[in-house]
């Protein structure tokens, strides 16, 4: 071939495949160079109808192909048609050699012997085609296989998964899928954990494992492959399995010394480092520019992006806006003061303390996922017990705080730079006070993700959100007119503790003063009275504890230990007690909150003579319901058995309000003295299930209700990752006949949810939906509240929220 | 801001008190109320000729009782109609026991004590059976639950049948080999054990004449005269139909407590409706009979 290209792009992935289609449709000479017969071999090369994920959803696609997240074929059959369409100039089968020359006159040798010449050369080759290999005897075998295209194409086979990250477990949780297929699945991990896998996989490996479907060889090795058999390395020692299949899927690295080859520089020698980049994707080989998974960015939108702007780089656009420029400049628009994005972004980057170790790129990215707001001078931002978990940071002007829900007066003020509404971002709690602006003022409204994201990433964020965190968190729990100057000595000497679940941080007798503020999770506090640990009250977060020993002296007088993983800040006892000393009002206040505490325990001894059996009976059961996860549940089902009569009209009530589908069911779960927690979603204050939904369809609504939305995709992540069991994945049933036709005529299965039998006589829907999660959603929106609920006939449901159901003062509930 | 500036009124927490202590027993003292007035009007009234139904008082009592009755009934549709708004079935439970229980009062001040062999008597001889049904209803849901409770524990009725299926699987498995006539035996456990039954053997837990119990014995009688290796494998198969026998006996239980708890409504609902009919009689043949 003798024709000179001007843009020779190496690798049809998404980034070179973007790159090419745009070359295209600007009618620049192009070609397309992929190694395999198909387009975008990486992808091809998912598992089958694989979900393929389109995040970050902010993020605007600037690309000649389409892309929306899908099945792998509806993926690859889109891009196959824009490839088409845009007229690309792909050569099929054309795997790079070598790389010679320089700009303006490049050589691509190939492996087939033809040499391409271009003017200028994009690699996007990202680092799947050069898996990490099998390195024993016998690698080369035929049976040997580095991706998994269709697990249920493998029957009867004794298969070895190599790896321990997402791509090894998903492969072998595919082909332990189907019982039907009988394959015996072993899974092969290096190490003994698997740390660098999603955790839901991790729980879905685990699972099948514990069903016997999969079999967990760690901190193995593999020794020997001959036909039929794979020889392993355990800790026990070697040992020779039957095998039919060996997939491989011990992760990928740059292709370092091909693309070294061509005198580009990498900007370490970590085996893990990228080529060293200048803005425009060029490297230090001028003329060579790389795009994608080598260049660092893994995600599909971002990849195609770049294919994208690097075509109009090359072809000389130098004053190339970045794809999420419309999205901040429609952000911005209503903000007063005519700055342009890039005067904004570095506007709230100089004033926000959080936002101070931020790079102009990570600064445009955390800007996507938040909201920058203008509020005028006495504008309500939150109201006191909303439910709402952002993080505000003040970029000009002050809020001020009311700190007395009675005396809208009362206020204290924050001051541009700081930030508010930290309390909802750890404790995921109601919002505590109502903030309006003090005056005129911008601020930047951080979401709780972005905002933990934020923390992760930077440090300095972390230490400043921790910081005024602790701060404010201690003035509201004391109020009593204190400012942030009145705490300086008692912050210098505070101590962040991380306790976990059935720890103690003060025991009954031991002497100490220290004072305790419970950050997040919960405590229980108990007593040790007649011999017996009688359990004394519960204690949630934004509370402290440790008060009466440390105004009174004396040992502790009980002993106070996490419901939950939980995180308590100490504060030294003698600056505190100066401060009391300062303070009348809040030395008032805690002598009065102490009395309060006096008065339970002195009614627990009272008790203890004359209703033993019932202290004992109420100690016992709260210690049930803590064992039960009470102590993260923000509300919760219970169930009084001596009252139920088992008509399950909770859970006919239930379906009848969700689309015909129970998200309860009343007859499982434990029960302990008469009270039953049935499965059934308990609104966990940091919900489990929320860890990982691609979607972030799992939300909190206005009551504290999680529910999923909509988005809800199916992978079924959250009901994995639930510990109690209470999500499911279904599909809803067709719609029912309505009541009076049942009650008048017959028809229909009736009130509840419908019998299989009954679901599956209705007429197949035109568009079959697919199987969604399902749980309680505490029927949010519906006036009435949960229908579980207003259902029961008898009073047995009742639904309670841990600090009201587990105090010693309900113990006299026990004469009822 | 996005989200609602108000925080929501929704009723959230729920009272811990059972339908009969519903509100401090607010329906009881309603009812009472009603009661001791209807008594007072009764013997402050002048009725010429005698006091019934064709006096003031009398159109009163029955006009209120008649409305009564209706409204009762309604809770069997309430039940069912699962809405948005802010209702407690509890409630109307509570109001449903106590009301219709001051129904005695009322339609018999109503009746003025004047009963014959007529639809007007039958109407309120069925209300009577409805009350009496009901009154056994009330003190089911207040004995029954603690024993439905108790017995099953932290068993659901899936798990109970899946017990018993999964048994049946072991002692078909244990029975593999057994020559024809043993083999027979098993097959009665297998093939012909009624876990429930027709309500009336699920109401007086009737099964003297279980398949799997027939079984057993026969098992144990061919036990007795067999050798000693024949012996150990018909023991294996006992062991299992006695573990089944005790799978039967809880998920039997379980059935005969939920029958018990709905026994009176096989009176209570269709003499409900029988009411209903008499009670329409009894209406349009006093006023067309005028």
């Amino acid at each position: 071939m003798s024709e000179t290209f001007r843009i020779a792009i190496v690798g049809s992935g998404p980034s070179g495949l973007s790159a090419a289609a745009h070359a295209a449709a600007k009618g620049i000479s192009h070609v397309l160079l992929e190694k395999t017969d198909h387009l975008s071999d990486t992808i091809y090369r998912y598992q089958k109808g694989k979900h393929v994920m389109a995040t970050p959803a902010q993020l605007v696609l600037r690309s000649d192909c389409d892309f929306a997240a899908g099945k792998r074929e509806a993926v690859l059959e889109q891009w196959n048609a824009d490839a088409r369409k845009a007229g690309v100039n792909v050569l099929y089968n054309a795997e790079a050699k070598a790389i010679t020359g320089a700009k303006g006159d490049f050589s691509i040798a190939l492996t087939n012997g033809d040499v391409i010449k271009a003017e200028t050369i994009i690699l996007a080759i990202g680092t799947q085609g050069n898996p990490n290999l099998m390195r024993c005897d016998g690698a080369s075998l035929p049976h040997v296989q580095y991706s998994l295209d269709d697990p249920a194409a493998f029957i009867d086979e004794h298969i070895f998964v190599f790896g321990g990250g997402d791509a090894g477990i998903e492969n072998a949780l595919g082909l332990a899928a189907d019982q039907a297929q009988a394959n015996v699945v072993t899974l092969v991990n290096r190490s003994a954990d698997f740390a660098r896998a999603k955790e839901a996989n991790v729980k879905a490996l685990m699972q099948a494992r514990d069903n016997g479907r999969i079999t967990i060889l760690a901190e193995t090795t593999p020794s020997l492959i001959e036909a039929g058999w794979v020889t392993v390395d355990t800790p026990q020692g070697s040992a020779r399995h039957k095998c039919d299949r060996i997939i491989a899927r011990m992760g990928s690295s740059p292709p370092r010394k091909f693309v070294e080859a061509a005198g580009i520089a990498f900007t370490s020698d970590a085996p893990s480092a990228f080529p060293h980049l200048s803005a425009t994707f060029e490297t230090t080989t001028p003329g060579i520019y790389v795009i994608g998974a080598l260049a660092g960015y893994p995600l599909i939108k971002h990849c195609m992006n770049q294919g994208h702007d690097v075509v109009e780089y090359i072809d000389g656009r130098t004053d190339l806006k970045p794809a999420d420029e419309p999205i901040l400049e429609a952000k911005l628009a209503g903000l007063p003061g005519r700055m342009s994005v890039s005067e904004w972004l570095e506007y709230l980057r100089s004033r926000v303390e959080i936002l101070y170790g931020l790079s102009a790129l990570q600064m445009r990215e955390f800007l996507l996922d938040s909201d920058v707001r203008a509020f005028r001078a006495g504008e309500t931002i939150f109201e006191r017990n909303m439910i709402g978990s952002s993080l505000f940071g003040i970029a000009q002007g002050s809020v001020r705080v009311e700190i007395d829900p009675k005396n809208p007066s009362n206020t204290v003020p924050i001051g541009a730079g700081s930030i508010f509404g930290e309390v909802g971002l750890i404790s995921g709690r109601r919002r505590g006070a109502t903030i309006r602006a003090g005056e005129d003022c911008i601020v930047v409204e951080i979401p709780r993700t972005a905002a933990l994201k934020l923390m992760a990433q930077v440090a300095e964020a972390r230490e400043t959100v921790n910081r005024i965190t602790t701060e404010r968190q201690i003035l509201q729990i004391f109020k009593s007119g204190l400012a942030p100057s009145d705490l300086e000595e008692v912050l210098a000497g505070a101590q962040v503790m991380e306790v976990r679940p059935g720890q103690a941080i003060i025991k009954e007798g031991e002497l100490g003063d220290d004072l305790y503020i419970i950050r997040s999770g919960s405590m229980i506090v108990e007593k040790a009275v007649g011999g017996k640990q009688v359990f004394m009250s519960y204690v949630p977060a934004g509370s402290y504890s440790g008060e009466m020993a440390m105004i009174d002296g004396g040992p502790r007088t009980a002993t106070v230990k996490a419901a939950i993983r939980s995180q308590v800040v100490r504060l030294p006892a003698d600056p505190f007690r100066k401060l009391l000393a300062r303070k009348p009002d809040l030395d008032a206040k805690m002598r009065g909150d102490m009395a309060a505490r006096r008065q339970v325990n002195a009614f627990v001894e009272d008790q203890k003579d004359s209703f033993d059996g019932v202290v004992d009976m109420y100690s016992s059961v709260a210690s049930f319901l803590i064992d039960q996860g009470i102590g993260e549940a923000t509300d919760v089902l219970l169930i009084d058995e001596s009252l139920c009569v088992g008509c399950d009209n909770c859970e006919k009530a239930c379906a009848d309000s969700h689309e015909g589908l129970s998200r309860l069911n009343r007859e499982a779960g434990k029960t302990y003295a008469k009270i039953h927690v049935p499965t059934s979603c308990r609104h966990c204050e940091h919900p489990y299930c929320m860890t990982d939904c691609p979607p972030n369809a799992i939300q909190r609504g206005p009551d504290g209700e999680v529910f999923i939305s909509d988005a809800c995709i199916g992978c079924g992540n959250c009901q994995r990752n639930c510990p109690y069991d209470v999500i499911q994945m279904d599909k809803p049933p067709p719609e029912k006949p309505g009541l009076l036709s049942w009650m008048l005529f017959g028809k229909g299965p009736g009130p509840g949810e419908p019998d299989k039998a009954w679901r599956e006589k209705q007429p197949k829907p035109a568009v079959e939906k697919g199987k969604v999660a399902i749980k309680c959603d505490m029927c949010i929106g519906k006036a009435g509240g949960p229908a579980c609920v207003r259902a029961c006939p008898t009073g047995a449901a009742i639904r309670v929220s841990p600090e009201d159901f587990l105090s010693v003062a309900l113990l006299d509930r026990g004469a009822n | 801001m996005a989200r609602s500036a108000t925080v929501s009124q929704r009723r959230r927490s729920s009272t811990h008190e059972s339908f009969l202590r519903h509100k401090g027993f607010l329906f009881l003292k309603v009812a009472v109320f009603v009661c001791v007035a209807a008594v007072a009007a009764y013997f402050f009234q002048h009725a010429r000729p005698r006091p019934g139904g064709g006096t003031p008082l009398g159109y009163f009592l029955g006009t209120v009782g008649a409305g009564l009755i209706v409204w009762l009934a309604l809770l069997g549709v309430r039940k069912r109609a699962v809405s948005s708004g802010h209702y407690s079935l509890k409630a109307w439970v509570s109001a449903h026991v106590y009301l219709g229980l001051s129904l005695i009062v009322i339609a018999t001040l109503h009746t003025g004590f004047q009963f014959g062999w007529n639809v007007h008597t039958l109407a309120y001889g069925l209300m009577l059976l409805v009350i009496a049904s009901g009154a056994i209803g009330v003190w089911a849901y207040v004995a029954l639950p603690a024993r439905l409770s108790e017995n099953r524990g932290e068993t659901t009725r899936k798990q109970m049948l899946a017990q018993i299926q999964s048994l049946d699987e072991l002692i078909h498995e244990a029975a593999q080999g057994f020559p024809r006539d043993t083999a027979a035996i098993v097959r009665i456990s297998l093939e012909q054990t009624d876990i429930g039954g027709g309500f009336w053997r699920r109401l007086f837990e009737d099964y003297r004449d279980c398949a799997n119990l027939r079984a057993l014995r026969e098992i144990e009688a061919a036990q007795r005269t067999a050798g000693a290796h024949e012996a150990k494998a018909l023991g294996e198969v006992a062991v299992l139909m006695r573990r089944k026998g005790d799978a039967l006996g809880l998920a039997r239980r379980q059935m005969h407590i939920t029958a018990l708890l709905e026994a009176w409504l096989f009176v209570h609902v269709p003499a409900t409706f029988a009411l209903l009919a008499a009670l329409t009689v009894h209406i349009v043949s006093v006023f067309a009979y005028w």
